[in-house]
């Protein structure tokens, strides 16, 4: 392996680390009121509300089912809009920021559900207001929860930044297509591939271990 | 002079929709709570005692009727309002409602966050409330690490940590065994006596608001079937419930056996007196204890007891007498539903 292709794969891995970790904190950013939002408006959440429920539910679903690829070619203009290019790294954030978001805030529903109903209540009756009562006991209470959520997404935005590879993305995906797919290179292909299984490790076991440091119902 | 009464149910009912049912879970409920006293809601699973509990505090808006607190009816204010008054109802839980993730200190300090107080004064109310309760020690403890009374302890500092004129109890004891209750109970009792505080307690435990409550009102079915003081309601039950709670097993209805079962009611009779011997002695009749449920309190006798006597008039004419002399309470199986 020659010393210019170490370079390109360090390249490659800053790249991906840089679209994943940026548009994560996006997707949180938009998905964390998304999922609180849905949660709260649920018929036995704590502020009811049908219409938006429905409605945000919707464009969560809408969202959700179009394939990823798709998704990147359908909002190019938007992406244009937003960083004034459709190639490159931060490029590709955009799409994956709007794809992610969407399940983020599904994720983020999952862990408030958990949350036990009668500390919310206990809350309610010591005159806490709603935004006391999200802010306070939910998202606190649902924190270990909210983490294990954070590492499964990191996963699977992973997954979506190596697939825009194939459309112009930077990171380890355009790497494993242009070298190893379009040039037949099956072994850049498989250290690359090797490359993006290590990361989702690293997550994966970094964000459970900080879930057992943190969660306060072992012990 | 304060009022008397405190809280004050008028015409309360609590109506649950789903789809192709309506559930009238507490139905035309008025009820007076007296300031200073501790009032016992009691009856069987699905009585409507939970529900009732949560329209004091509007957890559950009663479908119709008032619910007045120091004379404001709770269902015409405005939501800020009903905040402010609910700090001064606390509430515990059967299952306690802990912040799982927070530990014993910032569970009690967190209604005190919620009503805007600064930190070092919360942490100062909050350890004092620990002293109070018994737990000086576990203040960095989580709830995973506290068994089921320790942290119905917390639950309580945690209730009382605004110094609410009220404390709500939901089922409070039901997870817990029966030494810890007693000494829950005991701790309550303090509360009331010694703080002042109104408590209102949610029960199917008859025990446990022996042990406890002034007044109790018996429910059934959405119903206030029965209300008194709990000496009156549990020497002399007027409802089917309330029989039902006093002798679960139903023993005393029992057929064929009723006639000659008598049910006897302690009510602080010196504990040393040998009343069964005596009743033997004096009637000349052999008699067979059936049940017994007694306590010896400062040497006075509460509790009942169910014997079985003889089926011959003359016989039971005796014991009759016996009791009545005696002063102590019966009731007569088969002769009083």
């Amino acid at each position: 392996m020659t010393e210019q292709f170490i370079g390109l794969l360090g390249q490659g891995i800053w790249e991906t680390l840089y679209m994943v970790l940026v548009s994560s904190l996006f997707s949180y950013v938009i998905g964390i009121p998304l999922g609180v939002l849905v949660f709260v408006t649920d018929k036995n959440g704590i502020c009811r509300n049908r219409v938006l429920n429905l409605l945000i539910g919707g464009v969560i679903n809408f969202i959700r089912s179009i394939p990823f690829l798709i998704l990147l070619v359908l909002i190019l203009p938007f992406t244009r809009l937003i960083v004034g290019t459709t190639i490159g790294s931060t490029a590709t954030i955009v799409p994956l920021v709007v794809a992610a978001a969407p399940y983020v805030a599904r994720m983020v529903e999952s862990s408030l559900k958990e949350v036990d109903s009668g500390v919310v209540e206990a809350a309610q009756a010591m005159g806490a207001s709603r935004m006391q009562i999200i802010l306070n006991v939910m998202l606190p209470e649902a924190k270990p929860s909210l983490l294990v959520g954070a590492t499964i997404s990191l996963a699977t935005i992973l997954g979506y930044s190596a697939m825009a590879g194939f459309v112009g993305g930077g990171g380890l995906g355009a790497i494993a297509t242009n070298y190893g797919y379009y040039r037949y290179n099956t072994e850049v292909m498989l250290i690359t591939v090797l490359l993006l299984v290590v990361i989702v490790q690293i997550f994966q076991e970094g964000g459970l271990r900080l879930v057992r440091r943190i969660d306060k119902r072992i012990k | 002079m304060e009022k008397e009464h405190i809280i004050r149910l008028e015409h309360v009912s609590k109506q649950f929709s789903s789809r192709n049912t309506d559930i009238l879970a507490v139905s035309n409920i008025n009820l007076e709570i007296k300031r200073g006293e501790v009032f016992g809601i009691i009856g069987f699973s699905g009585a409507g005692k939970s529900t009732l509990v949560r329209c004091i505090n509007l957890l559950e808006r009663p479908s119709d009727g008032a619910v007045y607190f120091d004379d404001t009816n709770l269902m015409d204010v405005s939501e800020r309002t009903l905040r402010d008054t609910r700090l001064k109802m606390g509430m515990i839980f059967q299952q306690f409602n802990l912040l799982a993730q927070k530990n014993v200190l910032d569970n009690i300090c967190f209604p005190l966050k919620i009503a805007g107080m600064k930190k070092e004064k919360r942490i100062k109310r909050a350890r004092q409330l620990l002293e109070l309760v018994d737990l000086t020690d576990k203040e960095r403890a989580y709830p995973a690490q506290l068994s089921g009374g320790q942290k119905q302890r917390v639950a309580i500092a945690r209730a009382l940590a605004t110094n609410p004129e009220v404390l709500l109890c939901d089922e409070a004891t039901s997870a817990l065994d029966p030494i810890t209750t007693k000494s829950i109970l005991e701790l309550l009792k303090k509360i009331n006596q010694e703080y002042g505080v109104t408590i209102v307690i949610i029960t199917h435990e008859m025990q446990v608001a022996e042990q406890i409550c002034d007044r109790i009102a018996v429910m059934s079915r959405g119903e206030i079937v029965e209300m008194g003081a709990v000496k009156d309601v549990f020497l002399n039950p007027q409802s089917e419930t309330a029989r039902k709670l006093i002798l679960p097993d139903n023993q005393f209805d029992a057929e064929g056996a009723a006639k000659r079962v008598i049910r006897i009611a302690f009510d602080g009779q010196s504990s040393s007196d040998p009343i069964i011997s005596q009743l033997t002695l004096h009637s000349g009749e052999l008699i067979n204890i059936l049940g017994a449920n007694t306590e010896n309190i400062g040497g006075k006798a509460y509790g009942q007891m169910l014997i079985q006597c003889p089926e011959s008039a003359e016989a039971l004419e005796k014991i009759r007498q016996y009791l009545t002399e005696q002063g102590i309470h019966f009731e007569e199986g088969g002769t009083t539903s």
